[in-house]
């Protein structure tokens, strides 16, 4: 079952006597998925294009699908910010430790639950599933990691979301479907179960580990809230609360109504602009390579439940 | 993630059965287990902490929902209140408005975000170029690996006063809207951004129980002489049905737990009568108004619905079509 994702497709018989109806379909269906890509990248193009227009040109409302009035000035403007380096190196640092931090405690959970024979095994499953469906909320949360001293430090970042029950559930598939012969001449042989695990079965499961790597590291990167909630002072956040910043004060701006500095606003709308794409720009720049590691990790999990 | 592979025990596949020596005496007591697996189970100890301090204690710290809370003070509380927080919400205006709004809410994201899925997975499986059908699919996961703050600011930019879809507004003969400070507009922002986000990347497991599929089934159907759409209905479909009925209760289970990311990113007083939601305005009671007790009790209220959501669905499921998740 594992191996679903690189079986081919059971291919629906293709008659030579294709009806002129199903022709037709084939036509609709060509146009129903061109119009799905082009809806899906217009919004990016259209970034691009605003990030990239003198803002004279986007308050008039020319800028669509090209850049009008090319110039980099708002590109410059940003990266000339030092609080948006330092919060894009917060953003690095904190993917990193958290994913680290993650990788290490999912893989350990998911290997002693991969054991069928260990006592215990059973609730050991059910403590972490039932997480899935029930949380503690957001104000006890809260409440816990202040009072653990943990505002305003990384920890708050990296340690409250550690471990993701999804990527417990693929891990554990993983190792589940791995040989348990290996594992037991190793055992004959006097490896113990930390050697087992390190020499034996860490190396046969390089891919299942960079799927994670993936998984936890996107997640992490992409995330603001835990950060927005636990961390106070500019110097701590990571990209994403600076941008959420700008669009925050860009719309506060605007519903008080009376704009006064209509120019400011519009140079915001620019800035925003570039800071979703030079923010964008990692994930878009690995994301031809990484995808199909995603699906295939989405299917084994899903298949094992 | 269908009823078979959900429904045997985790020896369900035949190669890692151990070999007949390996199966010992059934009861085992814990001494022995321990003294046998005790690598095993050290191993299990800092995550088995993480649940416990970051996952299990905040459901006891729910607590505070019956206790008056005092910021600095103990995490469990002060004193008892009995159900005072909870007669607070329920006897609250406000509260039945967001209540409103999330069923609103959660209901157009179900009615939307569950069914199409499914069907852009026909459509492609309807492609007969290979290169096409996987180029469609890498452009639609894409939106799935984006922030949500980035969407969100997307959205933003798109419906501005000068964006996209004003200039689209404008171009037709109407006047520009500032969508966003408009409550009526709001629904239809948030679903249709839900939508461009969440689409591809669902149909990537109906894809997947598409392949299984045994191609003898259209075959059949075709000789029984049934068109395409015929095949479609009465073999396609059934066959994808258990990971549909997975998935649609895995969506009932994030029902109350509508996009709160989303909303508190897109949303301003002037949409509140429509954009707020339980998780919104308890982040507001909580965090604005400093009142932890009230807010706490009314996440309880939405966890505590969110549950017996997903048992009644599981439940349901398993009578009528005999596909669960456990």
């Amino acid at each position: 079952m594992v191996t679903l994702g690189t079986k081919r497709a059971a291919r629906r018989p293709r008659g030579p006597r294709d009806t002129r109806g199903y022709r037709v379909f084939q036509v609709v269906n060509g146009i129903i998925l061109t119009a799905v890509v082009i809806v899906t990248l217009y919004p990016f193009v259209n970034i691009v294009a605003r990030s990239l227009s003198d803002e004279a040109n986007i308050i008039a409302g020319k800028v669509n699908l090209l850049p009008q009035g090319f110039n980099l000035t708002a590109y410059k403007l940003v990266t000339s910010d030092p609080m948006f380096w330092t919060n894009y190196r917060n953003t690095v640092v904190y993917t990193v430790v958290a994913t680290a931090i993650s990788i290490v405690l999912t893989t350990c959970y998911a290997y002693v639950l991969s054991k069928p024979q260990l006592k215990g095994r059973g609730a050991l499953v059910g403590i972490a599933v039932f997480t899935m469906f029930f949380s503690g909320g957001l104000i006890p949360n809260y409440v816990l990691i202040t009072s653990l001293g943990m505002k305003n430090s990384i920890w708050a970042v990296v340690i409250p979301n550690a471990i993701n029950v999804f990527n417990l559930l693929v891990m554990k598939a993983f190792f589940e479907s791995l040989p348990t012969e290996l594992e037991e001449a190793a055992a004959v042989d006097g490896l113990n179960t930390y050697g087992i695990l390190l020499r034996i079965v860490l190396p046969l499961s390089k891919a299942i580990i960079a799927t994670m790597v993936l998984f936890y590291a996107v997640s992490f990167w992409n995330s603001w809230f835990t950060a927005f909630l636990y961390l106070d002072r500019q110097e701590l956040f990571p990209v994403t609360v600076y941008l959420r910043n700008l669009i925050a004060g860009a719309t506060g701006a605007q519903s008080a109504g009376g704009v006064a500095d209509a120019d400011a606003v519009q140079a915001a709308a620019t800035l925003q602009a570039v800071t979703i794409v030079l923010t964008t720009l990692p994930i878009l720049t690995v994301y031809p390579f990484i995808q199909r590691y995603f699906v295939s990790g989405v299917m084994l999990g899903a298949v094992k439940g | 993630m269908t009823s078979e592979t959900l429904r045997p025990p985790e020896t369900g596949e035949p190669a890692p059965v151990a070999p007949a020596p390996r199966v010992r005496p059934r009861r085992r007591g814990w001494r022995q287990a321990v003294r046998r697996d005790w690598q095993l189970y050290s191993l299990a100890v800092l995550p088995l902490l993480f649940f416990l301090v970051f996952r299990y204690l905040p459901m006891l710290g729910n607590v505070i929902a019956f206790r008056r809370f005092q910021p600095g003070g103990s995490i469990f509380g002060e004193y008892w209140v009995g159900l005072r927080y909870f007669r607070m919400f329920f006897a609250d205006p406000t509260f039945w408005q967001v209540f409103t709004n999330t069923l609103v809410l959660g209901a157009l994201t179900l009615l939307f975000c569950f069914p199409l899925p499914i069907v852009l997975a026909l459509l492609l499986n309807e492609v007969r170029t290979r290169k096409l059908k996987r180029f469609v699919q890498s452009v639609s996961y894409l939106p799935h690996f984006l922030s949500i703050v980035i969407v969100a600011a997307m959205v933003m930019q798109l419906l501005a006063m000068d964006g996209a879809v004003n200039q689209l507004v404008r171009a037709t003969g109407g006047d520009g809207v500032p969508f966003l400070q408009r409550a009526e507009w709001f629904r239809t922002i948030y679903v249709s951004s839900e939508v461009w986000q969440t689409v591809g990347w669902g149909t990537i497991l109906y894809l997947a129980a598409l392949t299984t599929i045994d191609g003898n089934l259209y075959e059949a159907a075709r000789i029984d002489g049934a068109n395409r759409w015929r095949q479609t209905w009465h073999v396609t479909l059934p066959g994808i049905r258990p990971t549909m009925v997975t998935l649609l209760i895995l969506n009932i289970g994030t029902f109350m737990a509508v996009g709160f990311e989303k909303i508190l990113l897109l949303y301003n007083p002037l949409t509140y009568p429509t954009a707020d939601v339980i998780s919104t305005y308890l982040y507001r009671m909580g965090f604005e108004s400093s009142n932890f007790s009230y807010a706490a009790a009314i996440g309880l209220f939405e966890a505590v619905i969110g549950l017996v959501l997903v048992l009644t669905a599981n439940l349901i499921s398993r009578r009528t079509v005999g596909t669960s998740l456990w």
